[in-house]
């Protein structure tokens, strides 16, 4: 599904990606772990194709297409969903009626009809129960005044309602209570299936109790520097993130 | 940044979809102004003998005046004797009876603009009064209204039909002497549209006038005059175009509203005259002078504003509050685009006791664009238990455009209770990029977190021009972010 060779990226002309390499195939969860400063957001911003984040080498294909080569919107309407680490507030803008605009924008992409507003709040509806979130939430302005928790809710219900063929989630488990931590990951399991795939962007290994990755990576300095299945976040919690410095200082 | 501005750079390239020009055979006076030429006005429109001296004491008042120097808009100085102040399409020598004794091109006209008149008195249930350039052209429903004793007409008519109430009222809100331009249109003004609301009257619809400036190097200067009288309602709307020229050309406007105890007038604007190009050149003056006047216990007068297009905007919408317990509100969006200017807000004037007002001011500036809210508040001594409350919000996009905000505050009564809010932000990255990784094209985000910031506004309108309004400011902003 998603393919990686060489990335290179960097914001301001400072290079903060140095050659990325990731083969992502459908059906799988991949965890990205590393401290902080290591690129991991970085890297979730250049696959999402914020701008200011600059790609300086490398090719990233998604299901057979030039990622790069689009803009921000053709991949998300493509099927590639960010999950913000700092969602912002848009005022005046119910939630429901963004949601609504943003899932009719890529139906359309895709040649389907747009739905018409008593299936869409079916539709929202349900989900909204499955995140656990007040319902009164939708009729508010998109994130204003939310909590941390409700911010990152949302984030996990526009997920489940625009149902991405690839979801990053980029340290969505920063700053969460256990019962938000476990409706992030639910969204993520109920939405698992053979045709999706998840990059999980995390600093703790907790978020993946409840996700249980195919594969884990470490991001240090803008490098994966190791790659292994889910004991490998377990080692990390354990040894810490210093222990990396030990294995690069090793690698040179 | 850079990456962000080229995309939305090659967005702005949206021209004005309502810069035609009609080809009508128009009869004119010669340009220029002075007593001769106010005689011939008020000839040509067969006026009764108190309406030319009406206009000629205002000409000499204005004679009197000097051009208004406070404001934060800037323009070369206007030359008086280069505009033509009366320009009416030739076709018709008097009013006409009904929409199949117009100008069939001026009803294509019309439809180009989106206002098919025929279909709107046969299926939207709008009344509407058009005025191109000087004159009234068609007022469409005026049966139905009548048969409820509402008259709504040109100006003109009102002149000749019904001169006991324009003699009542004319002048009474906004003086023949008020301002500089407001004794200008008094001197010079064509028509306009008059509306009548005999008491306890709910208008049976909304009624609407569209204003077009169609030939070159002409002034418009148009008069309405709304009067509610006791327990009655009535919802007005305005709607402004014009063509695309190089030159300026000047809209003076009065607006006078009266409403009676227990009366109710809801006036809404959405103005789009010619803004002028990215450079500046052309595009309207809009130096408009609109008042109301609570004049009875309990009455209520509410200006709702969306400004978009006009070089310059220059107007404060007012409600002086005489009755005990009356109302005044003001919802205002002015945008400014590419070297737009517009200098607008409100004067609320309370003089009653437990007065009550709203403001609510929303600018918007793209590009070079100037915006400035400028509003007084003024609480005198006899306003016991008066309220106000004002919030300016600024949007800004990009960095050389600028929003300023002059808020006056005159209290004269300590039970006063007065309420002053005010916000400037930025549309960032961070919410356009938001919003196109949820699948929105950067018009479509732009759009809506403006429509977002403009939503206490546009809520105020009736429901059709909302929707009008809201695809005006999308318009209006196509790619201007930078």
């Amino acid at each position: 599904m998603l393919s990686i060779n060489n990335l290179h990226a960097s914001v301001d002309d400072k290079p903060i990606l140095h050659g990325i390499d990731l083969e992502v195939k459908a059906g799988e969860v991949h965890a990205i772990m590393g401290p902080n400063g290591s690129g991991k957001s970085t890297f979730a911003n250049v696959l999402a194709g914020r701008e200011q984040y600059r790609v300086t080498q490398g090719e990233v294909r998604y299901q057979g297409q030039d990622l790069l080569a689009m803009t921000a919107e053709d991949r998300a309407r493509a099927g590639v969903f960010l999950a913000f680490q700092y969602p912002v507030e848009i005022p005046g803008v119910s939630n429901i009626y963004f949601l609504k605009a943003a899932l009719n924008a890529i139906r359309r992409y895709r040649g389907l009809d747009e739905l018409d507003a008593m299936d869409f709040i079916a539709l929202v509806k349900k989900k909204v129960g499955m995140v656990k979130m007040d319902e009164a939430l939708l009729y508010r302005a998109v994130n204003e005044g939310f909590s941390g928790g409700e911010k990152k809710r949302n984030e996990i219900l526009q997920m489940m309602v625009l149902e991405p063929a690839l979801s990053i989630l980029d340290e969505t488990d920063s700053g969460l209570d256990i019962d938000a931590l476990k409706t992030v990951a639910d969204g993520v399991n109920q939405l698992r299936s053979d045709e999706r795939a998840f990059i999980v962007v995390t600093h703790y290994q907790r978020q993946l109790n409840y996700i249980l990755p195919d594969r884990v990576h470490v991001l240090n300095n803008g490098r994966i520097v190791k790659s292994g299945g889910p004991e490998l976040a377990l080692e990390l919690e354990e040894r810490g993130y210093v222990w990396l410095n030990e294995l690069a200082a090793g690698a040179a | 940044m850079a990456v962000v501005n080229r995309h939305i750079n090659t967005l702005i390239e949206q021209e004005y979809q309502a810069g035609f020009i009609t080809d009508v055979e128009a009869d004119c006076v010669p340009p220029g102004l002075d007593e001769q030429i106010i005689r011939q006005i008020s000839a040509r429109k067969h006026e009764r003998g108190f309406m030319l001296d009406w206009r000629l004491r205002a000409y000499r008042h204005w004679q009197t005046m000097q051009v208004p120097q406070w404001s934060s808009v800037h323009y070369p100085p206007i030359d008086y004797q280069s505009i033509v102040y009366y320009s009416a399409p030739k076709s018709r020598t008097k009013g006409p009876g009904n929409l199949s004794e117009v100008d069939p091109k001026l009803l294509e006209t019309y439809k180009k603009l989106g206002i098919p008149l025929e279909e709107q008195e046969a299926l939207a249930g709008v009344a509407v009064d058009a005025v191109f350039d000087s004159v009234s052209v068609a007022t469409t429903f005026k049966d139905k209204l009548a048969q409820h004793g509402v008259l709504f007409c040109s100006f003109s008519e009102a002149v000749r039909e019904h001169p006991e109430l324009v003699q009542m009222y004319l002048g009474s809100v906004v003086p023949p002497t008020d301002n500089f331009y407001a004794s200008l249109n008094a001197a010079v003004f064509s028509d306009g549209s008059f509306v009548y609301v005999p008491k306890g009257v709910r208008c049976p619809m909304e009624l609407s006038t569209y204003f077009r400036i169609n030939a070159s190097n002409t002034g418009q200067f148009e008069r309405t005059l709304i009067i509610a009288d006791e327990g009655s309602y009535v919802s007005y709307l305005e709607g402004c175009t014009a063509p695309m020229r190089d030159e300026n050309q000047l809209h003076a406007a009065v607006v006078e509203l009266i409403a009676h105890k227990d009366a109710q007038i809801k006036y809404s604007t959405v103005q789009n005259w010619y803004p002028g190009d990215e450079q500046g050149r052309g595009g309207i003056y809009n130096f408009v002078t609109k008042r109301g006047a609570c004049r009875g216990t309990n009455a209520r007068i509410s200006w709702t504003q969306v400004e978009t297009g006009s070089a310059i905007t220059w107007k404060y919408p007012s409600v002086i509050l005489e009755g005990d317990n009356s109302i005044g509100e003001f919802y205002s969006v002015a945008l400014t685009n590419n070297h737009q200017q517009a200098d607008t807000g409100t004067k609320m004037i309370h003089i009653g006791k437990n007065t009550r007002s709203t403001i609510i001011s929303k600018g918007i500036s793209a590009r070079q664009g100037q915006n400035a809210y400028r509003g007084l508040v003024k609480i005198l001594k006899s306003a016991e238990g008066a309220r106000n409350y004002t919030q300016c919000d600024s949007l800004l996009m990009g960095d050389h455009c600028g929003a300023h905000t002059f808020p006056y505050i005159e209290v004269k009564n300590n039970t006063a209770r007065v309420e002053h809010e005010a916000t400037t932000s930025r549309i960032g990255e961070d919410q356009l990029f938001y919003c196109r990784q949820r699948g929105l094209s950067d018009e479509d985000a732009v759009t809506l977190i403006v429509n977002g910031f403009c939503k206490q506004v546009l809520n105020e309108l009736p429901m059709e021009f909302a929707v009008e309004a809201q695809k005006l400011l999308g318009v209006s902003l196509e790619g201007a972010i930078g």
